[in-house]
């Protein structure tokens, strides 16, 4: 670790200055001149057969330069990307546009190119689409029935994909069991909403027969290769770029139709063109999260120790595969024994298509519903037995000195002490005063309740075996400037995290130069040799610690140089105060300024050594990173409304080591919101005929300030080995913590009505009706 | 988000604001702060020809006292009655009100009138102008008209006005000794739009005997409504606990509510009784009970 002048420090935010005074350079502040814009006509069905599609009328509308659809392109571009995560995986075709056939409501059907973004859109009005509505299929459970409309009739059924993982005795297991507690646990279909939403624009110079894209994305460098790909040109004419990105949630770790469709465009007129996402079409038509049942089924000791755990899942993938919609609930399978030892284990799962826009990563991305079914089943184990909540699972712990320690799924957690978390939170709670009050309030009537979860998650993606398709590595490189300002070029593509400050923490610590002096560089394909990007709580952990080996080899070059300017051995060279002195004799000393001229002028270098001063490294992790914490929420219930309030949120997070207090305290924070928001608001709602019903921000909750507690957040520090930095990663951990921890409080607080599970979101309609069918008389006394 | 075509019409008077109307009733929509219709225009569900904007019209500014009430002219903004001393001593049920709208920004640019005539089922202030029996006057380029706050709303997004109508001025009375006013809402999560929203006003005699009771409930049918069995049945008790319980326990009775994915009518009825009787709660407390 470098020496900590500025990391571990509350150091402020590089990027803050220009996001909070509307300076970002988001797509939609490019403007370049003659620029064309583009809208897409939807379909209005969820499913259908598309009979005729005449757009005559609007191609003759003043001011279209260009309308396409389906079948006149198919040809031309390639079909959007899947990753194969699963053996048995069926990929369908995904064309940008779709070819006679809709699947989901939102599918982009024609695309309109016109002088202004007000005419492609009355042009939308102006495209006579006959389509065939067919039977719509919408519950993944019913689309495996034997009578059920099948979505791809070439398959003869609704079955995407498969998985089984069984590891132990699982049948002994339960065979031997005292008690099984069963559940069937909702993890609800989510809507990412990041604030910006996508946005791509794309110009064109025929004579340098180079590409240039502005898109909304996560992954720079992978858009580059799959643009590429689409439109059958190669990569290094190709140029992306994704500069300030508004947040993203997982939701631009993908490859969309308008990715391919913009740059297509763009070449086939020669004119930039212009597209940016309404908050409809992103609630439409940008991936949506989650969507699993989990059946599962925890055996039991009597004196609540797991022997063993069954999992069946149905998952809703949606119509299409987007990038990594398949893969996301694997992560979900290795994720669940969560932190607890067990002898057996077992996962099924069956990845099911609907009539309804495709799932993929959101935040925690098949982690939050591993952590969501395995809290969730201790909790009703719990309540079985009539244990706490916190004894059952301090029982089941991994302990501390078994880490490294290979879990049922083979993963290998590289550090935790899962119990100092748990009773660093008990305590930050005042968990035995909290129950005390509880059974007070009980007394009088009052409906209040305590839940926690302990959670461990699988973070910093990730070693290069794990993946397919491998990759998993991160690019750095670090150049100090002739003037001796530092640059620093990351493969990573954070969007709103805030790595620019990090990764200049990191350089400013090893190479000693001022915080100020070091500019962080990313989004970029044409400066930035090469990277994956910003998914997977990986950026500081992988991207972070590519960085620290450039400036490492920076360093080593510039102490050998010093080392010859003062004609010592580099060995007898420290740095100190600015100065890279002798160790026997501090008078005798160079400054960083006379080596770095040194290096550029080039006159007085050692034998062998190359002119110039920067190094390129890739990190290639061996291992995921797995942190770990508990969250602890109170809520107490309006007896006549069902409304929960939370009144206590209390969450210990261990990410390994801290770069940031500051940034990892908000990522906690809005990890937690977005949890909250699952477990309280969150839904995506589709009608019967495959509506969206929850299309626009007045009726897809998304929770406000003032819909959100204060959190009282506090760590522990148990640093990784698997990189030298010590960082796990933070970005997801708040969701997957506070998700079950704020339903385990709300069953709690129902607990003396008979509930031990309620399916998200916890609506107060759905608690009025539990409190109403249980209350013989009520307090205001409606009539009926 | 692209509106369709549209001509932008600012007039600079009322009187040729309402001629304009006069001419082009069918085709026109008025803009009063924008914030419903604006968003209405960029999903495209309204489309007109003209949009004509009172904004540049200084007498629909005013909050004015008079002759025992206030005159608060359409083209207020929430964000003045909010902070509106004159409205806190006399007539605090609208200060209260709008501090319940949307959110800061929809209060910095939203106006009474706009609201009003918009007819939103969940608006807020209709609650708060039919518990204050309000007058609203209309004024087109042939007559002048006043209109009561009980037969102003019609149906969803439908208000007494005629196309050819300007809404131009709401007359609150100012509130009496012994008098308390409440508004409290549940709010739908998203929109913030009331679940239900109920205003209330007691006044009581001197002997602590309710003389006079309105309440005005907003969110749970398709349109805002004054409560006469729950204003009956206050009247002439003390308004003790038990009294208003009892009478808000009727505050939905015989009302056909809305059901929609955020909340169902039986929900809406029930907790239409429950915020009921807490707005009666604390109006009571406000004008003192004994």
């Amino acid at each position: 670790m470098p020496p900590a002048k500025y990391t571990g420090r509350k150091v402020l935010r590089k990027e803050d200055p220009r996001l909070l005074t509307g300076k970002g350079q988001f797509v939609d502040d490019m403007h370049l001149p003659n620029t064309a814009h583009m809208a897409l006509l939807r379909s209005p069905h969820a499913h259908a057969i598309i009979r005729t599609l005449d757009a005559s009328r609007a191609r003759a509308l003043d001011g279209v330069l260009e309308i396409l659809t389906g079948p006149e392109i198919r040809d031309k571009l390639n079909m959007l990307p899947s990753a194969a995560a699963l053996p048995d995986l069926r990929i369908p075709d995904h064309y940008v546009l779709a070819v006679n056939r809709v699947r989901y409501s939102g599918e982009p059907v024609a695309a309109v190119v016109a002088e202004t973004p007000y005419i492609a859109r009355d042009a939308l009005d102006l495209i006579d689409v006959d389509y065939v509505p067919l039977p719509v299929v919408l519950d993944p459970e019913k689309a495996l029935e034997k009578d059920s409309p099948v979505i791809y009739e070439e398959w003869k059924s609704n079955l995407a994909g498969t998985m089984q993982l069984v590891s132990g005795d699982i049948e002994a297991a339960f065979r031997k069991a005292d008690r099984v507690v069963k559940g069937r646990l909702l993890n609800q279909r989510v809507i990412p909403v990041a604030m910006e939403p996508r946005a791509v624009q794309a110009s064109y110079q025929p004579g340098e027969k180079m590409l240039t894209v502005w898109s909304t994305t996560q992954i720079p460098h992978t858009l580059r290769s799959e643009i590429a790909r689409l439109l059958k040109i190669a990569d290094n004419r190709i140029r992306v770029l994704a500069l300030d990105v508004g947040g993203a949630f997982g939701s631009k770790l993908n490859v969309y139709p308008e990715e391919g469709l913009v740059p297509y465009l763009a070449m086939r007129l020669e004119r930039p063109v212009k597209w940016v996402e309404t908050r409809r079409e992103n609630m439409l038509a940008t991936i949506h999260g989650r969507d699993q049942i989990n059946y599962v089924e925890l055996a039991l000791t009597n004196d609540g120790r797991i022997l063993g755990l069954r999992v069946r899942v149905i998952v809703d993938v949606g119509a299409y595969l987007q990038m990594l919609t398949a893969l996301i609930p694997t992560l979900t399978a290795i994720m669940s024994p969560g932190c607890y030892k067990m002898l057996a284990f077992s996962f099924e799962m069956k990845e099911v298509f609907t009539n309804k826009m495709a799932t993929d990563a959101y935040r925690g991305a098949g982690r939050p519903e591993a952590t969501f079914l395995v809290e969730r089943a201790m909790d009703l184990a719990a309540a079985e037995l009539k244990m706490d909540p916190a004894e059952i699972r301090r029982r089941n712990f991994i302990k501390p000195a078994s880490f490294p320690y290979t879990t049922r799924t083979g993963l290998i957690y590289d550090s935790g002490n899962y119990d100092k978390a748990l009773k660093k939170a008990l305590d930050l709670a005042g968990y035995t005063q909290l129950r005390r009050k509880q059974a007070q309030l009980r007394k009088q009537g009052k409906i209040m309740g305590i839940g926690l979860a302990t959670y461990v998650e699988i973070c910093a993606m990730g070693p290069a075996r794990a993946f397919a398709a491998g990759g998993g590595w991160e690019s750095a490189a670090v150049r100090v400037e002739p003037s001796g300002k530092v640059t620093v070029l990351s493969g990573a593509s954070p969007h709103g995290q805030g790595e620019e400050t990090t990764f200049a923490q990191i350089t400013a610590d090893e190479l000693s130069v001022p915080f100020d002096d070091v500019a962080v560089i990313h989004g970029d394909t044409q400066a930035v040799p090469h990277g994956i990007g910003t998914f997977g709580s990986r950026t500081t952990a992988v991207g972070g610690t590519a960085v620290y080996m450039s400036a490492q080899k920076v360093k080593k070059k510039m102490t050998e140089l010093a080392a010859h300017l003062l004609e010592i051995n580099p060995k007898n060279v420290v740095w100190r105060d600015g100065k890279i002195v002798a160790k026997t004799n501090p008078k005798k000393f160079t400054t960083f300024q006379e080596v770095v001229r040194a290096a550029y002028s080039a006159k007085n270098l050692p034998p062998g050594m190359e002119p110039g001063l920067d190094a390129t490294s890739y990190f290639s992790p061996q291992n995921f990173t797995f942190p770990f914490g508990t969250h602890i929420c109170v809520v107490e219930i309006d007896p006549e409304t069902g409304e929960v309030a939370i009144v206590k949120y209390v969450a210990v997070d261990d990410c390994g080591r801290v770069i940031n207090p500051m940034m990892v305290e908000g990522q906690v924070h809005g990890g937690i919101a977005q949890g909250i928001g699952q477990a309280l608001y969150e839904e995506a709602v589709y009608n019967e005929d495959g509506q969206l019903l929850t299309g626009e921000l007045m009726d897809y909750v998304v929770p406000k300030a003032d819909q959100l507690p204060t959190y009282i957040l506090d760590r522990t520090e148990t640093p990784t080995t698997v990189n030298p930095l010590g960082v796990k990663g933070v970005g997801e951990a708040g969701t997957i913590g506070s998700t079950p921890a704020v339903v385990s409080a709300v069953v709690d607080a129902l607990a003396p009505y008979g509930v031990r599970n309620l399916d998200m979101p916890l609506k107060p309609e759905k608690i009025w009706r539990i409190l109403r069918a249980k209350t013989s008389h009520r307090g205001t006394g409606t009539q009926r | 988000m692209f509106p369709a075509n549209f001509d932008y019409v600012c007039p600079a008077s009322l009187a040729e604001a309402a001629q304009f109307l006069n001419q082009h009733s069918e085709d026109a929509k008025i803009l009063a702060g924008g914030q419903s219709l604006i968003p209405l225009l960029k999903l495209r569900l309204a489309a007109p020809q003209f949009v004509v904007d009172l904004g540049r019209i200084a007498e629909l500014k005013v909050i004015r006292e008079t002759n025992g009430g206030f005159e608060i002219g359409s083209l207020v903004r929430h964000v003045d009655i909010e902070r509106s001393h004159l409205l806190a001593r006399g007539c605090p049920l609208l200060p209260e009100t709008a501090a319940e709208v949307g959110d800061m920004q929809v209060r910095n640019r939203g106006t009474l009138g706009g609201s009003l005539a918009h007819a939103d089922p969940a608006g807020d202030f209709p609650a708060a102008i039919l518990a204050l029996d309000a007058e609203l006057t209309a004024a087109s380029a042939i007559a002048q008209r006043t209109i009561s706050a009980q037969d102003f709303f019609v149906g969803i997004l439908t208000s007494a006005l005629y196309p050819n109508e300007i809404l131009t001025s709401i007359r609150v009375p100012k509130l009496g000794p012994r008098t308390g006013s409440a508004y409290v809402k549940m709010s739908q999560q998203a929109s913030g739009f009331a679940i239900v929203g109920v205003a209330a006003i007691l006044t009581f005699d001197e002997k602590g005997k309710v003389t006079e009771a309105r309440v005005g409930i907003t969110g749970v049918a398709s349109v805002p409504y004054r409560a006469k069995k729950v204003e009956a049945a206050l009247r002439g008790t003390a308004a003790s606990a038990k009294e208003i319980a009892a009478a808000a326990a009727l505050a939905s009775k015989g009302v056909d509510a809305l059901s929609d994915i955020h909340a169902s009518a039986a929900y809406r009825r029930d907790v239409a009784a429950v915020f009921t009787r807490r707005s009666l709660e604390k109006a009571a407390q406000r004008a003192g009970r004994k």
